[in-house]
């Protein structure tokens, strides 16, 4: 009984005070701080198509080659902004650069693409800024595999495939971590997404080895991009090339109609 | 003092004021002393630093100058503690603003972003304002004007060529008051933010971390070696001041100027 009273005392003593208070002020605009935060962006917003994560992802024609080398790795994407058989823009950059020494490239369902690695890329910018120091490529890695991962299980899981090449700041080593939109993660000397795997898998094969350099690294994308132009139906515009190095991020100049293999 | 009005945070005295928010200024005043001076084409902070103790790690206690983005930088006055909340607010907004708009923020923007926190923090229920001021420099993006403001734990704030915050800020800004030049270069701003913190500094260069922003690039934090030259400059500067004042001076006039000087004070 007396237990009673003490639990009503307090609930009226409570509700005085919650009366007392002035209501907390809300800021309309405070939802813009909910991009950043990842449960919030990933679960709040009800209107987009929801997809079953068993649906096969449509194969797409875009273009994303990885290479790592001795001390550099190199990242190659399509120039072509597509929409069904139609080209909308012939110089598409698709990667973003998450700090100092990390690219992520990009491929899949446009929109999500873009939206999904900006977001990535705040948050490894916020990292940084609030550490001063910045995450390995393999931390980085990690964490786009668990926000892919969580996403994929939500009701509207971003379709993205994504490349993540960096080299290490502290010991210098080059890595290339390849991620699917089922997010599945593996770290892969070279790598290649969509149709592109077919054409250029096979000649990685044959000429990569661990102790590339940047010269051959860029002589062996040129004969993927070879082959692409060579069977691949659609024109992906070209490639945007850039390589990872300890001293930064550089794009590098990539002659289209300069070839390896002359045509016979 | 002990009027029951300082009890809840959101409570006028009958007299207008907001109890909790005046004591917040005095954690201020009792924070370690930092400037903030603008010169032509950059900005230069500066902060009193407690010296470290003799067992301490040096290398991992925390700056009192911090980076809010790459081209925002923020000193603070008051409770360390409450600094390193606010200035993680104004991290995540300097990128959620990066992420939703394309641009990175302005200093004006971030500015009223930390202000309003601080706002926030003394009108509503359950929490306490944060005890600290805070100087926020840098160069919006694209632009050469150098930009210097202070916000005050009630959430106001300021604009200014040159400003100091925390212990004996009011002798320093009144030391910034008379030798502030408009215009100045580099050197002449990084010393004018020296001089005066020596001012309430008495241990020197040690106890002093200077920053410096330019337009278009990071923060970069004055190595130690470069503040010791600048104090020995200073000192030595004041020495042969000290001297010329003496061999200038023509035996007696010293004393009379006093004599006349207090006889005036007490008429």
């Amino acid at each position: 009984m007396p237990s009673r009273c003490v639990r009503v005392a307090a609930a009226c003593w409570s509700s005085n005070n919650a009366d007392e208070r002035p209501t907390c002020w809300k800021l309309k605009h405070n939802t813009r701080k909910l991009a950043i935060v990842p449960t919030n962006l990933l679960h709040n917003n009800n209107n987009r198509r929801t997809q079953l994560p068993t649906q096969p992802q449509p194969k797409c024609m875009e273009v994303l080659l990885g290479i790592t080398g001795k001390d550099f790795t190199l990242i190659a994407a399509s120039k072509a902004a597509m929409r069904g058989p139609t080209i909308l823009k012939a110089t598409d950059d698709k990667t973003r650069q998450l700090n100092d020494h990390t690219l992520l490239a990009f491929s899949g369902e446009p929109g999500d693409t873009v939206q999904f690695a900006e977001y990535i890329q705040a948050n490894s910018q916020l990292y940084s800024m609030r550490n001063e120091t910045e995450l390995s490529p393999s931390a980085l890695a990690h964490f786009v595999r668990g926000e892919l991962a969580s996403s994929l299980r939500s009701r509207n899981p971003y379709s993205v495939n994504l490349l993540l090449g960096g080299v290490d700041p502290i010991t210098n080593k080059p890595s290339l971590y390849w991620l699917d939109y089922l997010a599945s993660l593996a770290k892969v000397p070279y790598a290649a997404h969509g149709y592109a795997q077919y054409y250029c898998l096979s000649l990685l094969d044959k000429h990569h080895h661990p102790n590339i350099t940047l010269d051959e690294g860029m002589k062996l994308l040129r004969l993927c991009s070879d082959e692409l132009k060579r069977r691949l139906p659609i024109d992906f515009k070209g490639l945007v090339v850039k390589a990872v190095t300890k001293d930064g991020i550089e794009t590098k100049p990539f002659d289209e109609d300069e070839k390896v293999v002359k045509d016979t | 003092m002990a009027s029951g009005y300082d009890r809840a945070l959101s409570v006028f005295s009958p007299d207008g004021h907001v109890f909790q928010v005046e004591y917040a200024g005095e954690a201020v005043k009792r924070g370690t002393c930092a400037v903030g001076v603008k010169g032509k084409d950059v900005v230069v902070l500066g902060c009193e630093k407690r010296s470290a103790m003799k067992l301490q790690d040096t290398r991992i206690t925390p700056s009192k100058i911090g980076l809010i983005d790459k081209h925002v930088c923020l000193a603070f006055a008051g409770l360390n503690a409450d600094a390193r909340i606010l200035v993680d607010k104004a991290r995540l907004e300097a990128q959620s603003h990066r992420l939703n708009l394309e641009d990175p923020v302005t200093i004006e923007y971030i500015t009223k972003y930390v202000a309003g926190v601080q706002q926030r923090y003394t009108q509503s229920g359950g929490v306490r304002p944060f005890g600290i001021s805070t100087l926020i420099v840098g160069f919006d993006k694209g632009s050469e004007t150098p930009r210097l403001y202070q916000t005050e734990p009630s959430g106001i704030y300021s604009a200014w060529k040159a400003n100091a915050i925390g212990r004996s800020s009011k002798t320093v800004r009144e030391f910034l008051e008379r030798n502030y030049k408009e215009d100045m270069d580099r050197e002449a701003t990084i010393r004018l933010a020296i001089k005066s913190l020596l001012e309430v500094v008495q241990t020197g260069a040690k106890n002093i971390e200077i920053a410096i922003m330019a337009p278009g690039k990071s923060v970069e934090m004055l190595p130690v070696e470069d503040i010791e030259n600048y104090v020995k400059n200073i000192e030595q500067e004041k020495q042969e001041e000290a001297a010329k004042k003496k061999t200038g001076r023509t035996p007696g006039t010293g004393t009379a100027a006093i004599l006349t000087r207090s006889a005036q004070e007490e008429s």
